[in-house]
């Protein structure tokens, strides 16, 4: 069992990428829509992985860090009209800031109480949210004046290309010297330490990539749909589904959450017809292979490939 | 006398009311060995975590070439030169054993992104250093036991560290292993290093120390060459007690001749790739009062988990001729073979009266308080302390509480496993007592584990010994003595 070589593994994404840009000729709005989506819940969920899968925390939390980006480059965009870039470069800014601030005392504390104390902050982003309604738009939603662009394929190449990219950055860092680190922090914390390893350092740096992609990632959704409200990006059941896709895709595998997430959505597409029953089979269908097959769907994959 | 590379002076940890390190002195020389040995709970690998900075001392001063490191986090105590080797390996198993070593080899930096070429090499030459170039590039679980306590050698030394720490060096070993990794660290020894070597008695180190050290509840109890410890009075009688006074039926007074409350046959156990158990036979009569003796790491808890249902093994386990394999462990303790692990499990935050209550759970309530007024009785002290939280017991009353919590479930057979660990002489002696009436008073039987010879001894109708993972002895304890107590040191 040898593990591919960093290079060969970014040149396989490079070549997926390639054929995925060329969806557009054939598949219509409606189905390029459901791939942008899907792309960039590709992003928060191997932003998560990065997180779970390597420093070893349980995020709880990770539409604290979408939510804040996303709703820093609303509202940015709302109040002065910069560029969009501008905006997105805030609220990716802003994501990282809230990390920092959550992840200081979280990473303070051991065991389970870093997760619960993700879980506590989108609570409170989502009470924020609907308390200052003036400035977020509330219950009924925030609605941006700017989009980036009106045209379905348009917006799927900027979904692609951006997944893309953060997939290479992200698998290049999880390969890394600074990715072995954290891993053996993530994985026996004393250890590492003895190393010589500053382990609070290497998962606040982690926990700061992290909010980065996830803010980034949120911004240009919100950019992307146009508005933004608490049920698409900050709810608990939207950051359920982010780490449904990551253990799904598979977890340490970083790549493996992209396929997580587009699975998860283009299942619940397929299953529409049931009506509210699909959310359900979905669900089981995820926990099946979770249970059955804990190495994910990546894991699978590259099972099967070496068996031959 | 030479400058001292390690030198602590009176270091003290406490974990509630228990003092686990008592003001403890140590120096350790430039290519020196000290051994730093205690039997199990006597707090020697608490001050190795004390020096590592993985635990915060309480008081004292941990001085690593002239620069106090007390109360340092880790990661800088280990930059400023000392290194451990942990007794469990822990590699990571996703990457080769030349990785992990890569991995001890980097610096904490955030911005590093691509590893220094140099550090192949240097990883490399590590490897060929411990012995494990054959296997570089194969990933941990794939090696033996041996070859992944090299990985943790090697990591330990990759920074190069001028004290090194070393942990049970040689546990789950065999003869030729511990022979090649012992010269192992006499080459490290050559370098100019420090070695501050932990385990459980003389005998395993004495072929490589300078001096030994002899831990025994939190302190210090004797100090010199390992030859004038193992003379040392003090010593003798941590390890084998002092005269001993025996009381045994013979085991023809128990009337389940042919099979015996408790029949284990030929069980065998395996942690990995390690034999925690070979081919192990006991068995416990009804009312009869057993004792296991062995050191840390025989395999007591081991056997004890496995008559439990903790743990698969290989063989038999038999209860009054009924085979145990397939009950959970729920349904075996419920049926009355109740365990105190050596870890003592209270519920710290309720109060004793909780724990108690929580033990008599299935009982009527009228039964669970006449057999609470009863444990009263026999631990006396229980009573006083009925509304204090289990947590805020000493040691000795919380070994009391485990038991009176067992007894709580009306066991048929009660496993004790080592409960004299880290409490104080005086201590042992009212534990001691409430067995003694048990083994009067009751038709409980006993099986008990032990490494403290004295307090095994005393009560027991029969007494096996194991040692790494056999059965060596069998016999009544008046015999002991002469036939299995050398050797024990």
């Amino acid at each position: 069992m040898r593990a591919l070589s960093t290079t060969r593994v970014l040149l396989i994404v490079l070549a997926v990428a390639v054929v995925a840009a060329f969806l557009p000729f054939w598949f219509s709005g409606y189905i390029l829509g459901l791939l942008t989506l899907a792309y960039y819940f590709g992003v928060f969920a191997m932003a998560w992985d990065l997180l779970f899968g390597f420093a070893g925390e349980v995020n709880f939390g990770p539409t604290f860090l979408i939510g804040t980006g996303a709703y820093t480059a609303g509202i940015l965009d709302n109040l002065y009209q910069p560029p969009i870039a501008v905006c997105l470069v805030a609220g990716a800014l802003a994501a990282v800031a809230g990390g920092v601030i959550l992840a200081l005392p979280a990473l303070r504390v051991r065991g389970p109480y870093f997760g619960l104390t993700t879980l506590v902050a989108v609570l409170m982003l989502q009470n924020f949210i609907v308390v200052d309604a003036s400035l977020t738009g509330g219950e009924i939603g925030l609605t941006v004046p700017d989009v980036i662009s009106v045209s379905d394929a348009t917006n799927y190449e900027i979904a692609l290309w951006f997944m893309a990219a953060s997939a290479a950055i992200l698998f290049s860092l999880s390969r890394s010297p600074v990715g072995l680190i954290l891993q053996a922090s993530g994985q026996d914390a004393v250890q590492a330490g003895a190393l010589g390893f500053n382990v609070t350092k290497h998962k606040l740096a982690a926990f700061i990539i992290s909010a980065f992609f996830s803010g980034l990632a949120g911004g240009l959704l919100i950019f992307y749909l146009g508005s933004a409200s608490v049920g698409t990006l900050v709810d608990i059941t939207v950051g359920v589904q982010i780490i449904i896709a990551a253990v799904l895709g598979g977890r340490r595998t970083i790549l493996g959450a992209v396929l997580g997430a587009v699975f998860l959505i283009a299942m619940s597409e397929a299953l529409r017809p049931l009506g509210d029953l699909s959310n359900f089979v979905v669900s089981a269908l995820a926990l099946v292979v979770v249970l059955l097959f804990p190495s994910g769907l990546l894991g699978l994959l590259t099972r099967s490939r070496e068996t031959v | 006398m030479a400058d001292a590379r390690l030198d602590v002076a009176g270091l003290t940890k406490r974990y509630g009311g228990l003092v686990a390190v008592k003001e403890m002195s140590l120096r350790v020389e430039a290519g020196k060995i000290l051994g730093l040995i205690g039997p199990n709970g006597s707090g020697k690998s608490t001050v190795m975590k004390l020096i590592m900075g993985i635990e915060r001392p309480d008081a004292g001063s941990v001085r690593v070439g002239g620069t106090d490191v007390a109360g340092w986090p880790s990661h800088k105590i280990a930059r400023l030169g000392v290194g451990i080797v942990f007794q469990h390996s822990r590699p990571l198993h996703r990457q080769t054993v030349l990785e992990n070593i890569k991995l001890a080899l980097l610096p904490d930096r955030l911005t590093r992104l691509l590893a220094d070429p140099e550090t192949d090499a240097r990883a490399r030459a590590i490897a060929a250093r411990v012995g494990l170039s054959e296997v570089a590039d194969r990933y941990p679980s794939t090696l033996a036991f041996a070859h992944l306590r090299k990985i943790e050698i090697a990591k330990a030394i990759a920074r190069d560290p001028q004290v090194l720490l070393i942990d049970e060096p040689f546990a789950g070993l065999t003869m030729t292993e511990t022979s090649a990794f012992s010269d192992l660290i006499c080459e490290l020894r050559d370098d100019g290093r420090a070695v501050l070597l932990v385990d459980h008695n003389v005998k395993s180190v004495a072929r490589m120390v300078d001096r030994v050290l002899a831990m025994y509840v939190g302190e210090r109890i004797a100090e010199g060459t390992a030859d004038e410890v193992m003379r040392d009075e003090t010593v003798r009688r941590v390890y084998l007690g002092g005269s001993l006074e025996t009381a045994a039926r013979p085991e023809s007074t128990f009337r389940d001749g042919t099979t015996p409350f408790l029949d284990v046959r030929n069980v065998g156990v395996q942690y990995g790739k390690a034999q925690a158990l070979d081919g192990v036979s006991i068995h416990v009569h009804a009312g009869e009062f057993v004792s296991v003796v062995g050191l840390n790491g025989a395999g007591k808890t081991t056997l004890f988990n496995a008559i439990s249902g903790l743990l698969p093994y290989s063989g038999e386990i038999r209860r009054e001729g009924q085979p145990l394999r397939g009950r959970s462990a729920a349904r075996i303790a419920r049926d009355g073979i109740v365990q105190c692990s050596e870890g003592r499990d209270l519920f710290t935050g309720m109060s004793v009266r909780e724990n108690l209550d929580l033990g008599g759970q299935h009982l009527p309530p009228a039964d669970s308080g006449r057999q609470i007024e009863w444990l009263f009785g026999l631990f006396p002290i229980l009573r006083e302390r009925q509304r204090q939280a289990a947590g805020t017991l000493s040691g000795g009353e919380q070994q009391m509480l485990t038991i009176a919590r067992a007894l709580m479930m009306k066991p048929k057979l009660l496993i004790l496993d080592e409960p004299t660990l880290g409490l104080a002489p005086v201590i042992l002696e009212q534990i001691s007592k409430a067995l003694e009436r048990l083994r009067q008073t009751t038709p409980i039987s006993v099986l008990l584990g032990e490494q403290n010879v004295t307090f095994a001894l005393p009560h027991a109708d029969r007494v096996y010994v194991l040692e790494h993972a056999r059965i060596v002895w069998e016999g009544e304890p008046e015999r002991f003595a002469a036939e299995a107590g050398t050797g024990y040191l």
